[in-house]
């Protein structure tokens, strides 16, 4: 059946989902980040009646909004993608995928929009208290969404909770708590809200630091750096510590994304982390040159320490995942694309048995699909049987890819926890603003959470590929049969739209940025 | 509570979830409605902004809403969820693209170095009240009219032609109800002008485009309405699962399940009502009697597309892939689930209509849109 499946048909879908998924996260951190401060600086105001203060939240409120309305733009594309180009994909897991988002508009989205129409709008409306009560439930409504939406992609990541039902041929819900509070959702929240809230921080900082250098609104741009900065510092503080929690989870759950991201070919034990390293360029094919690196620093014990809290601990390495370990009970990948074959054939007999109306053959294969010891054997490798036929590599994600937006992220988040820490520190010493070149530290860092954030889904995602839900469904077989000219003329709109509508963000930041908080 | 409900009653009930998000969407269309009037009414830009800001503090319950009842759709209907939007990709497709321009617009439109220019964003806003409405009821209409494609044995959606939904269309019934919902849209967006908004010129004008409204509106809805009760409809042999032809169904339905019938004259009286107060008693309150009106009959409109044993979502190409409340839904457990969140419904309701009055106290005129800090 997935003979028939045109590969640029999937190549542009693909690469539509990913136009579309990082235009939208251009915008949502930044909402997320800049919605939290906005309501600190709102409290400050309300508890203090400074009228400073007011302005300060007035200026803030403005950005936030315009950014708001671009993220809502990108956002609802999104969830109709699902439907449009993963049809296959939104019946299959729609079960257990479509709820959270059903959640997140009946909870999440209409207390953000509700109560941001008061937070814009109720300045001379609405009590004060009630006011600020809309700004706060503003910044919650946005985190709230992206629990639900984080749910469901830590879902597709680590799939738990549910039982494939063999009568309707898809995946069912067995346990809502299970696939809510797998570890895997929990930290792939912690850890995009607090990176998002990180970014809503550098960010104040930096529009804070041009004030500074063109010494303008002074008062109003320390204040805002003080606010920034504690928010900041304990932002990348929790970012890098979810951060490492993310990886010991990918380490144990998706052992050859986390291969890919470190690059590691060969299993071992006492492996080491590569801090820094420049790949060759053809590592991606196998059987792979034990060459890897043109150059690279590494810390000895600390991956497997890292992973195992114990140097002896057992990092599988590309190598070891494709071709199998029997000393590590790895099983190879040869075989279990076999064994998913099998898993498939037996769905086929049952589907054939029961349009025959042969009962016993039909009540004998259903039996497999509850014994658990076919299913741990067998349907566990379910996906891999659609790669029969097919070449190895292709159930390798791209390894440099991995590796390089992984390891940005890394450097990056240490850079970003020296510099709030820094700017805090100056800031309650009130020295900061006194030096010109941190202010333009603080402006040359401004754009790097965004890489951080675009380089953290790109591991995400690429280093969960060839599936979308991992090890059950391919990326191939989830997409909705189209004519790849379709695609293709969808993605080029909403190259064309975006990038329009992303200049005029742009324009309009800056005017309002160089208006400053005094500009109407 | 929801764990004790048979499979059946937990179907139906989001089915009802559903229509009924559906049927609130087309109420709150008067945004759409009267984005496009921004050019033909607000005749000097004070008037525009008036208009704009009107609409600006609503717009987001219109856009929510979408994006609920897709959601919503996703998580209890997926096999729908899946078929048409991946089947009728164009019209779906045209339609987001009509919000995605949108949602910006009125952020946008009067920032300084916008980019576009106001013009520009004002267009999109027009393009969104006409796509958005127009495309939508085209799509509802094909609940009634039957859609061109086929299910495979793993349920994958096949399109029998290229045009993938834009032959929806072209095809007379579907568009007797997108131009009604498009004028519908209008009307409503008129009522909700003369209820908001304090300047003599804006409600002079639109009670003229009231009337002017209101005529095809009520035109294109009895031809759908008649053309309806007359059609031959798609029926599900509730034993046997297995679809075929009805003469009369959707009449059928109507006869069968009384209350669904008086919701649907019940509101084409209160539709008809608040645009008859309007126009002849001056009133500024019809669209406290056409928008409920206008709830009451999309919803039952809705029921009779699902209820009394019939496909929801036929397909003309191969009847036996047309799906039902009961083959196209999620699993028992998943619904059980979702019902407990829907519990939540009236809250979130209730603090809408808190909000939508705080909000709404005083009606807009031209001295707000200058003390105001935060305007479109
Ligand atoms: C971690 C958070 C997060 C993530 C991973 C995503 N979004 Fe998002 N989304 C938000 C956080 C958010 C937000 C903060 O709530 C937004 C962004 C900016 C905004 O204005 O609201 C939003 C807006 C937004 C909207 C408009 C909502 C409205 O009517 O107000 C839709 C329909 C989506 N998103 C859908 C999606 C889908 C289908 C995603 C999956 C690929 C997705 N978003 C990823
Ligand atoms: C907004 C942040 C996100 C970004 C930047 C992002 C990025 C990407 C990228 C780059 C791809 C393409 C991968 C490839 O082509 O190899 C992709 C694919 C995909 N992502 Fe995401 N993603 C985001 C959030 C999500 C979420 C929250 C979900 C689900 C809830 C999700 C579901 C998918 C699906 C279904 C695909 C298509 C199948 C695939 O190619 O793997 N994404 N995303
Ligand atoms: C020492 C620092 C960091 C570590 C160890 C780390 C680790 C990780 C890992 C392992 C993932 C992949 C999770 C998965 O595939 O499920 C990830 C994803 C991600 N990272 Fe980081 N990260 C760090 C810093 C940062 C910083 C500074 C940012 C942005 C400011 C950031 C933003 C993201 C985002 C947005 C994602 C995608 C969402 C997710 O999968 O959780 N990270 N990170």
């Amino acid at each position: 059946m997935l003979e028939s499946i045109d590969m640029s048909l999937v190549d542009w879908s693909r690469g539509q989902f990913a136009l579309t998924a990082m235009f939208h996260w251009i915008f949502v951190p930044l909402t997320l980040g800049l919605s939290f401060i906005v309501a600190f600086m709102h409290t400050i105001y309300v508890r203090t009646g400074d009228e400073e203060w007011k302005r300060i939240t007035k200026f803030w409120m403005k950005l936030f909004g315009i950014n708001f309305a671009i993220g809502v733009s990108t956002g609802i594309i999104l969830e109709f993608e699902f439907g449009t180009n993963w049809s296959n994909y939104s019946w299959f897991v729609g079960d257990i995928f479509g709820a959270p988002l059903a959640i997140e508009g009946i909870l999440a989205f209409f207390m953000e929009s509700t109560f941001i129409a008061i937070m814009f709008f109720g300045w001379n409306k609405v009590s004060k208290r009630f006011h600020l009560t809309a700004t706060w439930l503003t910044a919650f409504g946005a985190s709230l969404s992206a629990i639900w939406i984080l749910v469901a992609n830590a879902w597709m990541q680590h799939p738990v909770g549910t039982m494939f039902n063999p009568l309707t041929a898809r995946n069912e819900m067995t346990n809502f708590w299970e696939v809510i509070f797998s570890p895997t959702a929990v930290n792939k929240f912690l850890h995009t809200v607090t990176s998002s809230f990180l970014l809503g921080s550098i960010f104040v900082i930096g529009v804070s630091a041009w004030f500074l250098l063109r010494k303008r609104e002074v008062l109003f741009a320390k204040r805002s750096t003080l606010v920034a900065s504690v928010f900041g510092v304990i932002s990348a503080i929790a970012t890098v510590a979810t951060g490492d929690t993310s990886a010991r989870i990918v380490a144990r759950n998706q052992p050859m994304k986390f291969a890919a991201m470190e690059a590691l070919y060969e299993g071992q034990t006492h492996a080491p982390l590569v801090a820094i390293g420049v790949m060759r360029t053809d590592t991606t094919r196998l059987p792979n040159p034990r060459q890897d690196f043109i150059f690279k620093i590494e810390i000895p014990n600390a991956l497997s320490y890292m992973v195992f809290l114990t140097p002896s601990g057992f990092i599988p390495g590309i190598t070891d995942l494709v071709y199998g370990n029997e000393e590590q009970g790895i099983i190879s990948y040869q075989e279990k694309i076999e064994r998913g074959a099998v898993a498939i054939q037996t769905l086929k007999e049952l589907k054939r048995a029961k349009e025959r109306g042969d009962e016993v053959t039909y009540a004998a294969l259903l039996e497999k699909f509850s014994d658990p010891k076919w299913l741990e054997g067998y349907y566990k490798h379910f996906g891999y049987g659609y790669y029969k036929g097919r070449e190895l590599k292709e159930l390798i994600p791209n390894v440099k890819l991995n590796f390089y937006s992984f390891h940005v992220m890394v450097i990056l988040g240490t850079h970003f926890l020296i510099f709030t820490l820094l700017v805090l520190w100056l800031s309650l010493k009130n020295r900061w603003g006194n030096h010109k070149w941190l202010m333009w530290v603080a402006l040359v860092t401004m754009p790097m959470p965004w890489i951080a954030h675009q380089s953290g889904w790109l591991v995400a995602e690429m280093g969960r590929q060839p599936w979308v839900v991992y090890e059950l469904m391919p990326t191939l077989s989830a997409v909705t049969r189209l004519k790849p000219g379709a695609v293709q003329v969808t993605f080029w709109i909403f190259l064309a739209t975006f990038t329009i509508l992303f200049i005029a963000e742009i324009k309009i930041l800056v005017t309002q940025i160089k208006k400053g908080p005094g500009g109407k | 509570m929801f764990g004790n409900l048979p499979y059946l009653a937990l179907q139906q009930y989001w089915y009802i979830i559903v229509s009924l998000l559906g049927a609130i969407l087309v109420f709150l269309f008067f945004v759409q409605g009267g984005q496009t009037f921004i050019f033909s009414i607000g005749k000097s830009p004070v008037e525009r902004t008036i208009i704009v800001n009107s609409l600006g503090r609503k717009w987001e319950f219109t856009f929510t809403t979408l994006v609920t009842f897709g959601g919503a759709f996703f998580a209890s209907f997926p096999l729908f969820y899946a078929t048409s939007f991946g089947g009728a990709y164009w019209v779906w497709m045209a339609i987001l693209f009509a919000f995605v321009i949108q949602a910006v617009s009125y952020e946008f439109r009067t920032k300084a170095n916008n980019f576009l220019g106001q013009k520009v964003f004002e267009g999109f806003l027009f393009v969104n009240g006409l796509l958005g409405t127009f495309l939508v009821g085209v799509a509802v209409a094909t609940f009634f009219s039957g859609s061109q494609f086929s299910l495979d044995e793993m349920n994958r959606v096949i399109w029998a032609n290229d045009t993938r939904g834009l032959e929806a269309a072209f095809n007379l019934f579907n568009l007797s109800l997108g131009f009604t919902v498009f004028f519908l849209a209008r009307v409503l967006g008129l009522l909700y002008f003369m209820n908001t908004i304090d300047n003599e010129n804006i409600i002079t004008r639109s009670r003229k485009a009231l009337l002017r409204n209101a005529i095809p509106f009520v035109g294109f809805f009895l031809i759908f309405a008649i053309w309806l009760m007359l059609r031959e409809g798609y029926a599900v042999n509730p034993d046997t699962g297995e679809v075929f032809m009805e003469s009369f169904k959707y009449a059928h339905n109507l006869l069968a399940m009384p209350l669904v019938m008086w919701m649907f004259l019940g509101g084409v009286v209160m539709v008809l009502g608040g645009i008859a107060l309007s126009l002849l008693k001056n009133s500024s309150h019809g669209i406290w009697l056409t928008g409920p009106g206008t709830v009451l009959v999309v919803f039952s409109l809705f029921l009779l597309a699902g209820f009394n044993n019939t496909a929801f979502y036929p397909s003309a190409h191969d009847l036996q892939s047309s799906l039902t409340i009961q083959n196209a839904s999620s699993s028992q457990y998943t619904l059980v689930a979702l019902s407990w969140v829907s519990l939540s419904i009236p809250f979130v309701l209730a603090y809408i209509v808190f909000a939508w009055r705080a909000l709404n106290k005083k009606k807009i005129d031209e001295k707000e849109m200058q003390e105001e800090h935060h305007v479109y």
